[in-house]
């Protein structure tokens, strides 16, 4: 990691100029032939790229509305360009929405559309040529998909779609991202992100249980592979080693040891996040879900809850069900196996938010608010719960129930700059597979809008802790906050701020 | 008839004929291109007349243009609805037979040219003034924007100062394109400037950026209801991919084992 100075905020963040090439470069690391092979794709860039890439584009807007609609209906507008934190932080102009779809959109339109083969330079087409590539995989590992722009872009265009197209067609070609092909390489093999086997899982959960019951006194159980639970729960690994992770898991545990719900992890599908569709692969994204409907049948559970983690979370909510049949409402064959063994009652799968949240509603969780007096806290918007998911099934539900369960736990909460939260909420800076210590310029610089909405709540509200719902997020804030003069330790799991105040029923009370 | 007259009449069946086929056939494509997940963009309606409501919010008021950037709204919007008014304010020429009295009475909506104007040059300086909007701009964006002003400000010359046309042969005209009439259209350069750029624009509709009409109504983010878990959305090939491999899927998918 290189050195970086600590950015000195302004009061407010002014659209900055535009300063051509300000993060021209060769992007990440590339995915080394085997991490290739392993998910399918070429090992290394083919010989004829151009024209298989083509061909791939053909294919993907053929499969995809989307591409093929936002591909021709920018009308130039240009409203999008001041919303990306990566334009804000950067000032790249390839890093503006519209100008990052532009790559993919000028060669669309040279070898697909009658204007651009016959008038190129009055339409801006141009030829899919090495230089491109370059530009390609350079700016589409600068996007993260979290849709800000989506939300402000007037016909509804979504530059994620775009971005997710143009890692496919690379990925198709041979030029993969090394980063997240190897996690999913590892996802695949052994079943979370880490590669972190049965033993080693099964280890660190005992040791947590040890911990949880040193310190509170209760017996606190974290129970893996078992049969016939209610609940199966599936988190991101990142969960069960890294800081501040790992205290929400404590929390989960502890809010269904206070439930009485029975529930077990698995260590066949013990990774909620699905890298699969950072890169827009279907079939890839299918295979990581498939492991969780493949533990939900054999472990016979009746519910599946999901643990703090954004894009997993949009995965699930809006995926699963379209994936694997996880969810309610199919009628073919398929979905109907699943769906008529998990308990209709429950929304199918449900956010380990949402879980807590119904305990709250009904009054079986006690909380000691005052463990958490020494906080001040606000809520980050994960991108992807904020704007691709709901919890709750009400209107905006996705921004009301965390708060409340934060509420439920804090007497001191205080929300950031509202053009900066809810579906306006700026990306932390490390999502859609850019959290790799080879893109930390981007995302120290990526991070600034965020940084700076949290800035002015420490200097309006004396804001000190940022407490959050994704796993992405929660690393890439303990990972730049010092860049902006914070202290690394501010940011915090959703359920740790409640597995600090929850009131733990110990056994001899039972 | 003379050549000019011949010829922006042919010029007109050309362009609607590529504008009806190329419209319908980018419609159909759009319709048969499946839309395989799930990606409504927040607030995302939780029910279908949610999604109506979404829908008739953004094409009738720019509702997410308005909350994105006010000026954009403001030259955006009213050239918008300059547009409809004065589409309906020209339907008299076009009327064949006789004309019903709501479109005799549709003379005061001829003032819709000055927001048409305005917006116009808001949108354009826009484009010229904001580096952000100028970076974004192919030449082909600003000779849209100088069509349509060109559009506007013949028809105001005409209009407001006392430069009309022979309005019988502008009548005639228009009524024959429709009627299979054909007739002698009125040779003044500020009318044929007027309506060359109309012709030439219905003609580029369906290859170009124009296509933002149609594409609206398209776009998943606006039109999906945010109702995945309750219901399996899943699209043509999925479904074949999934009975193609249905006996795979119920055992061990572990590449490693």
């Amino acid at each position: 990691m290189s050195k970086n100075s600590i950015e000195k905020l302004p009061t407010y963040l002014a659209i900055p100029p535009l300063k051509k090439d300000s993060m021209a470069g060769k992007g990440p690391f590339k995915a080394s032939i085997e991490i290739q092979k392993d998910l399918g794709f070429p090992g290394e860039k083919v010989d004829n790229w151009q024209q298989v890439a083509i061909n791939k584009i053909a294919e993907t807007k053929s499969k995809y509305r989307s591409v093929q609609v936002f591909l021709d209906s920018c009308m130039k507008c240009g409203v999008c360009t001041d919303k990306c934190h990566y334009y804000l932080g950067t000032a790249d102009p390839k890093n503006m929405p519209v100008a990052r779809q532009d790559l993919f959109r000028s060669v669309y339109r040279r070898h697909f559309t009658f204007a651009g083969k016959y008038f190129p330079k009055l339409v801006g087409a141009k030829d899919f040529d090495e230089n491109m590539l370059d530009d390609w995989y350079n700016y589409f590992h600068q996007c993260s998909q979290c849709r800000r722009c989506a939300v402000f872009c007037p016909i509804g265009i979504d530059t994620a779609e775009i971005s997710m197209a143009a890692r496919e067609v690379m990925n198709a070609i041979g030029v993969g991202q090394k980063y997240p092909n190897q996690i999913l390489g590892k996802i695949n093999k052994i079943g979370n992100n880490l590669g972190m086997p049965e033993p080693a899982l099964r280890d660190t959960l005992a040791d947590l249980e040890e911990e949880i019951e040193e310190e509170t006194g209760a017996s606190v159980k974290l129970p893996l592979d078992i049969k016939n639970s209610e609940v199966l729960m599936v988190t991101p690994s990142a969960d069960f080693f890294a800081e501040p992770h790992i205290d929400g898991l404590i929390g989960y545990a502890k809010v269904f040891h206070q439930s009485g719900v029975s529930w077990t992890l698995s260590s066949y599908a013990s990774e909620a996040a699905n890298f699969g569709m950072f890169i827009g692969n279907y079939d890839v994204m299918r295979q990581g879900a498939l492991r969780i409907r493949k533990a939900a049948l054999d472990l016979n559970v009746k519910r599946v809850v999901v643990g703090e983690c954004g894009h997993a979370w949009r995965v699930a909510y809006s995926f699963w069900n379209t994936l694997t049949g996880l969810g309610n409402g199919g009628s073919d064959e398929y979905s109907l196996k699943l769906q008529n063994q998990l308990d209709s009652n429950y929304p199918q799968p449900q956010h380990m938010i949402e879980f807590t949240y119904d305990l709250i509603q009904r009054d079986k969780l006690s909380f000691d608010k005052s463990k958490n007096d020494h906080r001040v806290v606000t809520f980050h918007d994960s991108c992807n719960v904020a704007r691709g998911s709901n919890m709750g099934d009400i209107e905006n539900g996705q921004f009301i129930l965390p708060r409340e369960v934060i509420k439920a736990a804090c007497n001191n909460f205080s929300d950031m700059h509202k053009s900066t939260i809810k579906s306006a909420t700026f990306c932390c800076g490390g999502g859609g597979g850019l959290l790799t210590d080879d893109l930390i310029d981007l995302r120290i610089k990526g991070a600034k809008p965020r940084m700076h909405a949290l800035k002015q709540s420490e200097q309006d509200n004396g804001v000190n802790t940022l407490a959050a719902i994704c796993a992405i997020c929660k690393s890439q804030f303990s990972k730049v906050l010092p860049n902006y003069d914070f202290d690394p330790y501010m940011i915090v799991s959703v359920h740790q701020l409640v597995s600090d105040a929850i009131i733990l029923t110990k056994d001899s009370e039972t | 008839m003379s050549l000019i007259s011949i010829f922006f009449t042919l010029f007109f069946y050309f362009s609607v004929l590529i504008f009806i086929t190329g419209l319908s056939y980018k419609v159909v494509q759009y319709w048969n291109t499946p839309a395989p997940l799930k990606i409504p963009i927040a607030p995302a309606p939780l029910t279908k007349s949610g999604v109506f409501l979404r829908l008739a919010k953004e094409v009738f008021l720019f509702a997410t243009l308005f909350k994105s950037s006010k000026w954009t709204w403001l030259f955006g919007w009213s050239f918008h609805l300059a547009l409809v008014l004065l589409f309906f304010r020209h339907l008299v020429y076009f009327w064949p037979g006789e004309i019903p009295l709501i479109l005799l009475k549709t003379e005061p909506l001829k003032y819709a040219a000055y927001p048409l104007i305005f917006g116009l040059i808001g949108l354009l300086g826009r484009r010229v003034f904001v580096d952000r909007v100028r970076y974004i701009s192919a030449p082909s964006d600003y000779l849209m924007l100088l069509l349509i002003i060109l559009i506007g400000a013949s028809g105001m010359l005409m209009t407001f100062a006392n430069n009309h046309p022979n309005m019988l042969l502008v009548k005639n005209f228009a009524e024959g394109l429709i009627t299979f009439q054909w007739s002698e259209l009125p040779k003044e350069a500020i009318f044929l400037a007027h309506i060359f750029p109309v012709f030439f624009l219905i003609a580029i509709f369906p290859i170009s950026k124009l296509l933002h009409g149609p594409g609206i109504f398209f776009a998943p983010t606006l039109n999906q209801v945010d109702d995945a878990r309750k219901k399996r959305h899943i699209s043509n090939w999925a479904m074949q991919k999934e009975k193609n491999t249905k006996i795979d899927l119920e055992h061990n998918q572990d590449k490693g084992n």
